[in-house]
C-alpha cells in the first residue's frame, strides 16, 4: 500500500512537531539505568591493570600475591585470551588482555574479579610484570620511517597499516587547464569524544549457561559478535543489551576489552561482573580522531571552478587497527561531494604508532579534510580576489549527479544553506579580504569572519562486514488493547533514535508517540541494527519502521473497511481512530481496529527491514564513501582575536543545515547546537597530546586539563534548518548528528584570518599558535603557523577509474604503468 | 586498605526531605554512598576528580561535588538529588522543562545541572543568561552545547515565578 505520508506529501500529526523525548522524563528524574547504575545481587567488581609501557615485551606475569588476597575470586591474563577480535575483519589485531606484548601506555595486561572495588584495585596493584622494551614509534614520520621493530606483523609494509591511492580521471590535464594551481599543508590534531558517561559493562552468566551483557555500547551487534568469536560460545546464548548511552560520539562503536573480561569473569565465577572504567582509561580506550597530515592540491579556473583535485593525507593511527582502514579511506572520499570537482586523487596512508588507538570520531575522518579543503579554499578565493561565500556558492555539485569518485548525490541544499547564513550573518557587510589591515592598530577590536561548508553521509552504503541482509530491521506488535511495541535493535546515544522510531510508527498508525512501547538494543528480543554510528540511524531505522507500521496499518485498513463497509482507500488513520475519510465519524477506535485485525488475521506482528541502495562505484574502495543521502552544511563564524595574547574569542556562529526534514525539528536545533559546540572545542582546545619523550604517556589524561568549551567558552549560535526532502530518507528526512560540525573549525580558521591576518593551518588554534604566527608577521616572514611539509611515501601505483564524465562506468581501468 | 576488618561508619541525615540512616566503609565519598549504600543512582559521575560538575547534589541548598565530600561530612545536613526534586508524581519545573526543551540529550549530565540550577533559582529567581552561565560553568555537557540548557533554566524560571514564558520560534524550528 502506498503512503503518501511517508512521501512528505500530506499533513502530519507527528512528523515535524517538536514532542519531547519518549526517554527525557526518565533522564531527568534520575530513572534511566545506565550501564553504571546496573547493581546485582553478589556483583563482583573487575579492575584492569593497564601497561604503563608504551611498547614492550610480556617477559612475565605474577599474579600469585594478588590471587592471595582475601576477596579475589579470579585472575584473568593474556592467555586466557588467544583468539583476537577487532571492530574491522580486515583488523582483527586487539586481544582482550595482551598476550605477548604491549602497545601503548594503557594497553590491558591483566584483570582481577574481587568481592568489591577497593579489593580489586588493591589486587590489581599487586600483580608483577616483566616487561621487555622496545623502541616506540610516536609519529607519522616515525610510522613511515621506522620498519622495525613492527608494532603489529600485518598490515602495508613496516609500522604502514594502511595505503590507498586512488585517480579518478586525468588529474594532470586538470591541472594544466587551470588558471592556478595552489597548494597548502594542513595538520589536525587528534582529539577525544569525552562522553561524560565513563564505559561500563556488566556480565551475568546463568546457570543455563547463557551469558547476558549490558554495556555502554553503539554497536550492541559488534560486541554481540566479538563475544561469540573471543568466548567460543555460540551467539544464541548470548545476550547483549545495550544500556542508555551517556553520551557516544564514537567513542563506544568498537567492541572493548572490558567487555569481553567481565564475561569471561562472570563465566569463570558464576557470578555478575561490573567493570566500570575510570576517567584516565576512557582517554586509553579513545578511539577518537586521528592525528592527520595533509597536503592537498587544487587547480582553478579564474571564477573559482575546480578543475582537478590532489588530496594527500597521513594518519596517525595509535596502536590497533580499530576502524583505521575506513577512517583512511574517509578522509579522501567526501572532498567531491560539496562542489562540483572533474577530477580527483585520493592518497591515504595510516601509520600505528604507541599511543592509544584512533577511530570514529563524530564526523568520522572527515573533519581533518574538511578543515584543510576549506582552509585551502579561503585562500584560493583571496588569490583570486573573489568573495568566498559566493565563490562556493557558484560551483557547487549539482543534486541528483554522480561525483568523480562515483558517489551518487540525491537532494542538495548547500546553495540555500549559504544563502541563509550569508544572508544572517551580513555577511556582505561584514567581509573585505582587507579586513585585518583595517583592523590593525585599533588593539580595541580584532574581529574577523569567516566561511566554510561540508557535507555528510546518512549511513554508510555498505555494511562493516560483508553480507546481504538489512543493515537495519524493525519489529512492530500491536495488542489487541490497542497498545503498540516497537522493537529495533538501534542504541540511544542520546540523539533521540528511540524516539525517532515512536514518532514515525505513531504518525503511520496515527496515535500518540507516547502510546507506544520502544524495545531497543537487546539482541534477544530486537531484529538487528547494525548500531548508532556514520549517522546512519534515522534513515535506516526510520525507513524500516516506516515498512513495519505500513504492513501493520495495511493489516487494520483490510479489517476495518470490511467492518465498516467502505473502499479500503477510504480508511484513514488518526486521533486514535480509524475512519472513513468521507465521514470521518464513521469508524473505530485503534484498539477496536486491532482487535478487528486480530480477529481476521490473527496475532498482529509486523517487521520492516532497510538495505541502502547499490552504488555505482565498482572499483576496489569503492565501499566507503557512499550513501543514500547527503546533508549540507554551511557556517559563518565571527570572532574577536586579541593580538597582544593571541586569545580567539568565537562570538557567535551562524549556522545552517540541509537536513531534508525534520522529523523533530527540536531534536534537530539540539544535535546541530551540539555538533558547533564540539567543533568549536576542537579547533579551539581540544587535543590529544603526549609528552615529548620516548614514553608516549597522555599528557593529561583528565577533564579538567584535557581543556573543552564550558558554558563560559560556548558561543552563540544562530540555527536555520533548509528542508529539501530526500527521496531515499524516511518523510524525506537527513542526518544531523555530525554534519553540522564539519564546517566549524574551518569557518573559524578562516575568522581568524579574516581578524588578524594569519593563517593557523594547525588545529587546535590555541593562542600559542597565533602569538607565533602573529610575530612571523611582524618579521615580514609567512604570516603563518603550521606545517610545512609532507613525509615522502612510496605510494603503490593508484588504482585508476575514468569518471561518469569520461565515459567511466564505476570500474577501475586495468592498470597500465604510463603515469610517472 | 583490604577488606577484613574494615569497620562501618555509620550516619544519620536528612536526604530528599526525609530522614536517612546509613552505614558504609568510612572512605567513600558522598557520591559512593548515595550511589552504593543507598541505591540512588540518580546522581551520575563523569570523572570522580571534582573535574565535570556531573555529581552535583545540594547540601543544605548549596550545590556541592558528591566526589569530594566524604559520606561522613553529611552527617545531620540535609541532601537534595535528583531522585528528591520531584513534588510527588509532580516533576519539579526544572524537571519538566529539561525534558522537553530538549536540554538533556544522553541525559547524564542533567541531575548535575538541574541541581545547580536549582540553587541558582532559589538564589535569583529571574537569572539572567550571563548569570546562567557563569552558575553552570561548572557543570560539563558534551551533547547539547548547552544552548537548550539555559532555554529550559529560563522556561523553569519563569514557571517557578508563575509567568507564562514560551520559547520563539526560531530556536525550535530554526527558521
Amino acid at each position: 500500500m502506498s503512503n503518501s505520508k511517508s512521501n512528505g506529501t500530506s499533513d502530519f500529526q507527528v512528523i515535524g512537531k517538536p514532542f519531547r523525548k519518549v526517554d527525557a522524563r526518565a533522564k531527568c528524574t534520575g530513572q534511566t539505568k545506565f550501564a553504571d547504575d546496573i547493581i546485582l545481587p553478589r556483583m563482583l567488581s573487575c579492575k584492569i591493570l593497564r601497561s604503563h609501557e608504551p611498547h614492550a615485551l610480556i617477559k612475565n606475569i605474577d599474579v600469585s600475591k594478588a590471587l592471595a588476597l582475601p576477596g579475589v575470586l579470579a585472575i584473568l591474563t593474556g592467555k586466557d585470551f588467544p583468539i583476537p577480535y577487532g571492530i574491522l575483519p580486515v583488523s582483527q589485531d586487539e586481544h582482550a588482555l595482551c598476550v605477548d606484548k604491549v602497545r601503548f601506555v594503557g594497553d590491558p595486561v591483566a584483570a582481577v574479579a574481587a568481592i568489591d572495588e577497593d579489593v580489586a584495585f588493591d589486587a590489581m596493584n599487586l600483580i608483577e610484570v616483566e616487561y621487555e622494551r622496545l623502541q616506540t614509534i610516536t609519529s607519522i614520520e616515525e610510522g613511515l620511517l621506522v620498519e622495525e621493530p613492527r608494532i603489529h606483523e600485518y598490515g602495508d609494509g613496516g609500522n604502514v597499516h594502511k595505503k590507498v591511492s586512488l585517480e579518478f580521471g586525468e588529474i594532470e590535464e586538470g591541472f594544466a587547464e587551470a588558471d592556478l594551481v595552489r597548494e597548502d599543508t594542513f595538520f589536525y590534531e587528534g582529539n577525544t569524544h569525552l562522553p561524560m558517561e565513563q564505559h561500563a559493562a556488566v556480565a551475568y552468566f546463568d546457570t543455563d549457561q547463557k551469558l547476558t551483557l549490558w554495556s555502554s555500547t553503539q554497536t550492541p551487534h559488534y560486541v554481540h559478535r566479538a563475544l561469540a568469536k573471543v568466548l567460543e560460545i555460540p551467539a544464541s546464548h548470548i545476550r547483549v543489551i545495550a544500556t542508555p548511552n551517556g553520551g557516544g560520539f564514537g567513542g563506544k562503536s568498537d567492541p572493548f576489552n572490558h567487555e569481553v573480561v567481565v564475561s569471561k569473569l562472570a563465566m569463570i565465577t558464576g557470578r555478575p561482573v561490573k567493570c566500570t572504567l575510570t576517567r584516565e582509561e576512557v582517554f586509553y580506550c579513545h578511539r577518537g580522531r586521528h592525528p592527520v597530515l595533509m597536503h592537498v592540491k587544487t587547480g582553478v579556473k579564474k571564477d573559482g571552478a575546480i578543475t582537478a583535485i590532489h588530496f594527500k593525507s597521513f594518519l596517525d593511527g595509535g596502536a590497533y587497527g580499530s576502524y583505521g582502514v575506513a577512517s583512511t579511506f574517509y578522509t579522501g572520499a567526501l572532498q567531491t561531494v560539496t562542489y562540483d570537482v572533474p577530477r580527483y586523487k585520493f592518497q591515504g596512508a595510516r601509520v600505528f604508532t604507541n599511543k592509544p588507538p584512533c577511530g570514529p570520531k563524530r564526523g568520522h575522518g572527515t573533519p581533518q579534510p574538511r578543515y584543510a579543503l576549506e582552509v585551502h579554499l579561503d585562500k584560493i578565493a583571496e588569490e583570486l580576489k573573489l568573495d568566498p561565500a559566493q565563490m562556493r556558492r557558484e560551483h557547487l555539485v549539482p543534486a541528483d549527479s554522480i561525483t568523480a569518485n562515483y558517489l551518487r548525490i540525491g537532494s542538495m541544499g548547500l546553495g540555500a544553506c549559504i544563502d541563509k547564513v550569508v544572508e544572517g550573518s551580513d555577511w556582505k557587510q561584514k567581509f573585505s579580504w582587507s579586513n585585518w589591515q583595517s583592523a590593525i592598530g585599533n588593539r580595541q577590536s580584532h574581529k574577523g569572519i569567516g566561511i566554510a561548508c561540508s557535507s555528510y553521509i546518512c549511513g554508510a552504503g555498505l555494511p562493516i562486514y560483508w553480507n546481504n541482509m538489512p543493515q537495519s530491521g524493525v519489529q512492530l506488535r500491536l495488542d489487541r488493547q490497542g497498545g503498540v511495541c516497537v522493537m529495533c535493535g538501534s542504541t540511544d546515544i542520546g540523539q533521540g533514535s528511540d524516539s525517532i522510531l515512536a514518532y514515525i510508527v505513531a504518525e503511520i498508525l496515527g496515535i500518540d508517540p507516547f502510546d507506544i512501547r520502544v524495545v531497543t538494543a537487546d539482541t534477544d528480543l530486537t531484529p538487528v541494527d547494525l548500531g548508532s554510528y556514520s549517522s546512519r540511524v534515522t534513515l535506516m531505522t526510520g525507513n524500516a519502521a516506516i515498512q513495519a507500521a505500513e504492513r501493520a496499518r495495511e493489516l487494520l485498513t483490510m479489517a476495518v473497511a470490511e467492518k465498516l463497509n467502505v473502499p479500503i482507500e477510504n480508511i484513514s488513520f488518526a486521533e486514535r481512530r480509524a475512519f472513513d475519510v468521507e465521514n470521518p465519524e464513521v469508524g473505530v477506535s485503534f484498539a477496536e481496529a486491532v482487535v478487528l485485525a486480530e480477529s481476521k488475521f490473527g496475532t498482529i506482528g509486523t517487521v520492516g527491514s532497510y538495505t541502502p541502495p547499490r552504488s555505482p562505484g565498482k572499483y576496489k574502495g569503492a565501499g566507503v564513501g557512499p550513501s543514500p543521502a547527503y546533508s549540507y552544511s554551511a557556517a559563518v563564524a565571527e570572532v574577536d582575536v586579541d593580538p597582544s595574547t593571541g586569545i580567539v574569542i568565537v562570538e557567535r556562529v551562524w549556522i545552517a543545515h540541509d537536513i531534508g526534514k525534520s522529523i523533530n525539528p527540536a531534536l534537530v536545533m539540539g544535535q546541530v547546537e551540539g555538533s558547533v559546540y564540539m567543533g568549536l572545542g576542537e579547533i579551539l582546545m581540544e587535543e590529544m597530546s603526549y609528552r615529548a619523550n620516548r614514553n608516549a604517556v597522555h599528557k593529561f589524561p583528565s577533564m579538567l586539563e584535557y581543556k573543552s568549551p564550558t558554558t563560559m567558552e560556548m558561543c552563540d549560535v544562530k540555527t536555520y534548518l533548509i528542508e529539501d526532502p530526500d527521496p531515499n530518507g524516511p518523510f524525506g528526512a537527513k542526518e544531523v548528528g555530525q554534519g553540522p560540525l564539519l564546517p566549524v573549525p574551518p569557518a573559524v580558521a578562516n575568522a581568524v584570518y579574516n581578524a588578524v591576518g594569519v593563517r593557523i593551518d594547525e588545529v587546535p588554534i590555541t593562542p600559542e599558535k597565533v602569538l607565533k604566527a602573529l610575530r612571523e608577521k611582524e618579521r615580514g616572514r609567512e604570516a603563518r603557523f603550521g606545517p610545512t611539509a609532507v613525509p615522502h611515501v612510496e605510494w603503490p601505483e593508484p588504482l585508476r577509474v575514468l569518471t561518469p564524465a569520461e565515459g567511466g562506468d564505476g570500474r577501475e581501468m586495468p592498470s597500465v604503468a604510463v603515469h610517472s | 586498605m583490604t577488606n577484613g576488618t574494615k569497620q562501618k561508619a555509620h550516619i544519620s541525615f536528612t536526604l530528599n526531605g526525609e530522614t536517612a540512616e546509613v552505614a558504609f566503609a568510612p572512605h567513600k565519598t558522598l557520591l559512593e554512598v548515595l550511589r552504593e549504600d543507598l541505591a540512588l543512582t540518580g546522581t551520575k559521575h563523569g570523572c570522580e576528580l571534582g573535574e565535570c560538575g556531573t555529581c552535583t547534589v545540594l547540601v543544605d541548598g548549596r550545590s556541592i561535588l558528591s566526589c569530594l565530600m566524604l559520606g561522613l561530612d553529611a552527617e545531620d545536613r540535609s541532601v537534595e538529588t535528583v531522585e528528591g526534586m520531584a513534588d510527588g508524581a509532580q516533576l519539579h519545573p526544572l524537571q519538566e522543562t529539561f525534558a522537553d526543551t530538549g536540554a538533556a540529550q544522553c541525559g547524564y549530565c542533567s541531575p548535575g545541572f538541574m541541581l545547580a540550577a536549582k540553587e541558582l533559582i532559589e538564589k535569583s529567581p529571574n537569572p539572567s543568561r550571563d548569570e546562567i552561565k557563569e552558575a553552570l560553568s561548572g557543570n560539563l555537557c558534551r551533547c547539547t552545547g548547552y544552548i537548550k540548557i539555559y532555554e529550559a533554566v529560563e522556561l523553569a524560571a519563569a514557571k517557578m515565578r508563575g509567568e507564562a514564558m514560551e520559547l520563539p520560534k526560531e530556536s525550535i524550528y530554526g527558521l
